[in-house]
């Protein structure tokens, strides 16, 4: 026999399929990356510079809290939370602000839970809902999309100094904008105002809002990529979507005033929340019917949010209140298992 | 397509899509290693109770006479695999990871292969319970992996109705072709191996399930049904784990085994292909079984292939037979989704043994995984053919909560098949902490009941 033998003893199996938490965050970071460029060509300058300053931050505020443990950023899963994070901000956001967002979405949504896997909370979201209260002024005042000179010129409330309050916009809006701005977004105009926004502005994201809430199109293509590739359950977002568009076309029942399950689909935060935070895996159920409750839960919260709330958008709360459901949805919808009797299960 | 093939093709809900690595053996030609200069011959190569020996140290045996005697039912004898000298009885080294007592063989140096020793059995006259007493004296049990003696599996108890026998054809664990070749150049012996098992369980049909990606396998056996015949022949769609009796008979009969029940309990009795075929072959002749059809394969060999091998050959010396390669190797005794693997060369080949596979160092590297959290994807909850919540068993594993895991999240379904571990994007050795749980809540059981 061949003396340099050396044996290696394993488990089985002794093959794996070839994917990885590695192969799926970076494939979510990919898709993730159109929106973003998309954003950056409605915005402009600034909105590169939100970018950048949110992602360093959330891989800084990985590293350093970590900085007894292994490095945990070759899991791409801090880099995913860092573009999902800025996607939810609005483009004239101060850099000082958004890099408080990304530190609070790491720090407190993250790291304080035990890394990745341990999250209850989808930590982006969590950094915008702590921004969202701390800087309510900053967190709903946009711009124009398109305007001229974005390359060139910077929002002037990109650059204010830390804990400053930021500069008004509203003039830098009236000089740059085509037509006249009302600085509101479609939900908004809609809601307060009346005005529903064509369908078509709305899938492309010609419109005001944050960096991601713009083009459904992109958003669409970009999760259908990462369904097919299995690395996201597509079970969520079409619960998402059915659950909105059902809520939302039987308000409309009850008072013709209410906007239709279309709009409530393509406006707003909904496609990018359904798609790519409601679908973070550490904070969705593990259970096929649970995903689908869950999902379910998700648009029927959105859309009472949006009707009755004081604001105008509910997607990120009602996503952080699926989170916080899933434990429980996990537990009561365990699966059926093969050759079990539910019937006489539950008589027994 | 779950839905669709659900309409065309036979196949069951969740399980995997491993590479099958099996165009590295499967279309060559069965062929005959040599006797090594000893065997091995443990006494539990069945499940059930060790066999007894009746040979003692120094005894001379001829090829084919019984060395040891079942001990009880659920229990078959051995037969020697060559002429020889008992050279010891003691402790060797198994296939299951502990030592179990075992017959040691010395082979006569030119031994022929003929079989020298034979019952006689007028088998056309046999009733069903005489050839069921001929099925365990033969030694045989399921070629299959799981080793559980055929006899046992064939008696229908009183208080069941049972009228078909499923032939698992299926072969589902990646890189094995040995009942793919079995199929094709033994057919005869199968289709006479169906007739034997039909008349010793008397059931009125049988339901050859092989995997669509053996379709030549499928038109062979069509062609050799005998006329007059209740045999047909099923191809189920290519997914591990479709040769599980569970799995196949969902397939193939649109019916769930319920859960921790027998296929017995829907009317069915399962036998693997090579089981069937070695029945087929040995029944007339009066013969024990003496060697088997083993796949040897994987990357870290010259000359893979399908190899009739006698039992108790050490894998050692099969591997000077075929071009090992030397280096740091995995060597699985079986297939790669459940068979485990070997640390010591002397462990010998038994009637279990469906492969013997060679991981190389590229794959063993490969396979050398970090560990990740549970990142709650999902993935192997749409994995496990036993629609278990791998990912909850898991996390409560590590908590140590295994009493838990049995009681709420049936753990005692899991059939360890390994497809939760293969998909789970974090690498975690669910499987393995499966075995543990089980076998610290066997353990526990053991320990009330003293
Ligand atoms: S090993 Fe057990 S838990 Fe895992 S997939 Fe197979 S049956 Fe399910
Ligand atoms: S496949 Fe692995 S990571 Fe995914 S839910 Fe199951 S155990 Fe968790």
């Amino acid at each position: 026999m061949n003396n340099k033998t050396n044996i290696e003893l394993r488990t089985t199996p002794h093959v794996h399929a070839p994917h990885d938490v590695i192969t799926i965050m970076r494939n979510v970071v990919f898709a993730s990356l159109p929106m973003a460029a998309w954003s950056i060509w409605l915005f402009g300058i600034s909105a590169l510079l939100l970018l950048i300053t949110v992602l360093a931050t959330c891989l800084l505020t990985e590293r350093l809290l970590n900085f007894k443990a292994e490095n945990t950023l070759g899991d791409w899963s801090a880099a995913i939370t860092g573009i999902l994070l800025y996607l939810t901000l609005p483009p004239s956001f101060p850099l000082w602000m958004g890099a408080v967002a990304g530190f609070v979405a790491i720090g407190m949504g993250k790291v304080m839970f035990g890394g990745l896997g341990m999250n209850v909370f989808n930590p982006a979201l969590l950094g915008r809902a702590f921004v969202q209260a701390a800087f309510p002024v900053a967190i709903t005042t946009w711009t124009p999309a398109l305007f001229d000179g974005r390359f060139t010129t910077l929002i002037p409330s990109t650059l204010t100094a830390p804990f400053m309050i930021p500069q008004e916009v509203g003039e830098f809006n009236n000089q740059v904008a085509v037509d006249a701005f009302s600085g509101a977004t479609p939900l908004a105009l809609q809601k307060f105002d009346g005005i529903t926004t064509p369908l078509v502005d709305l899938l492309t994201g010609m419109t005001a809002g944050s960096a991601g809430e713009t083009s459904a199109i992109i958003i669409l293509v970009c999760g259908l990529y990462l369904a097919f590739r299995k690395m996201l359950d597509w079970r969520i977002p079409v619960a998402v979507m059915a659950g909105t568009f059902i809520t939302a076309e039987l308000l409309q029942l009850l008072n013709a005033e209410n906007p239709d399950g279309l709009f409530m689909l393509f406006s707003g935060g909904l496609m990018l929340g359904a798609w790519f935070m409601a679908t973070d895996m550490v904070g969705s159920p593990v259970t096929p019917r649970g995903a689908v409750f869950y999902g379910v839960l998700i648009g029927f919260i959105t859309v009472i949010i949006r009707v009755y709330g004081g604001l105008n958008e509910g997607v990120m709360y009602a996503i952080l209140l699926g989170n916080a459901a899933t434990p429980l949805i996990d537990q009561l919808t365990q699966p059926r298992v093969f050759g079990e009797d539910k019937s006489q299960k539950e008589s027994s | 397509m779950g839905l669709l093939n659900f309409f065309s093709k036979g196949t069951f809900s969740h399980g995997v899509h491993p590479p099958t690595n099996k165009e590295i053996t499967s279309a060559k030609k069965i062929r005959r290693l040599p006797f090594p200069d000893h065997l091995i011959l443990p006494l539990n190569q069945h499940i059930g109770k060790p066999a007894k020996a009746i040979v003692r140290k120094g005894q001379e045996v001829v090829r084919g006479e019984p060395i040891a005697e079942a001990d009880g039912f659920v229990s078959v004898p051995l037969h020697a695999p060559a002429t020889g000298r008992v050279k010891a009885i003691r402790p060797m080294s198994t296939a299951r990871g502990e030592q179990f007592m075992s017959i040691v063989l010395d082979v006569y140096e030119g031994d022929t292969q003929q079989v020298q020793w034979r019952h006689e059995y007028d088998i056309d006259n046999m009733g069903a319970a005489q050839l069921r007493q001929a099925i365990q004296d033969m030694g045989m049990v399921g070629l299959g992996g799981a080793a559980f003696p055929s006899h046992a599996k064939v008696t229908i108890p009183d208080d069941k109705t049972v009228d078909t026998l499923v032939i698992n054809g299926c072969e589902c664990e990646p890189y094995l072709s040995c009942d793919h070749r079995t199929m094709l150049e033994y057919p005869e012996d199968l289709m006479r191996g169906i007739s034997f098992v039909m008349r010793a369980a008397q059931l009125t049909t049988a339901v050859i399930g092989i995997e669509d990606n053996k379709m030549n396998a499928v038109e062979k056996l069509r062609e050799h049904i005998p006329q007059g015949s209740n045999i047909t022949v099923v191809a189920v769609e290519t997914k591990y784990p479709q040769g599980s009796e569970k799995m196949l008979l969902k397939s193939l009969l649109g019916k769930e085994v319920p859960a921790g029940k027998i296929p017995l309990d829907i009317g069915a009795v399962v036998n693997n292909v090579g089981t069937v075929s070695a029945i087929g072959k040995l029944l007339p002749r009066g013969e024990g079984m003496t060697e088997r059809v083993v796949t040897v394969t994987g990357p870290g060999i010259d000359k893979p292939g399908n190899y009739i091998i006698p039992l108790g050959t050490p894998i050692g010396f099969v591997l000077d037979q075929v071009g090992y390669r030397g280096g740091r190797n995995n060597f699985v005794l079986g297939g790669p989704m459940m068979g485990p693997s070997v640390s010591d060369l002397e462990t010998p080949i038994t009637k279990g043994s469906s492969g013997l596979l060679i991981l190389n160092e590229a794959e063993v590297l490969k396979e050398t995984r970090r560990i990740w959290p549970c990142i709650k994807c999902g993935q192997c909850l749409d994995a496990c053919p036993m629609h278990l919540n791998p990912s909850q068993l898991g996390q409560l594993a590590g908590k140590r909560q295994f009493a838990l895991m049995a009681e709420d999240y049936h753990l005692n379904d899991c059939f360890e098949c390994g497809c939760c571990s293969y998909v789970c994007p974090s690498n975690i050795p669910l499987v393995q902490q499966f075995r543990v749980a089980k076998a610290y809540n066997r353990e526990q059981v053991a320990l009330k009941n003293e």
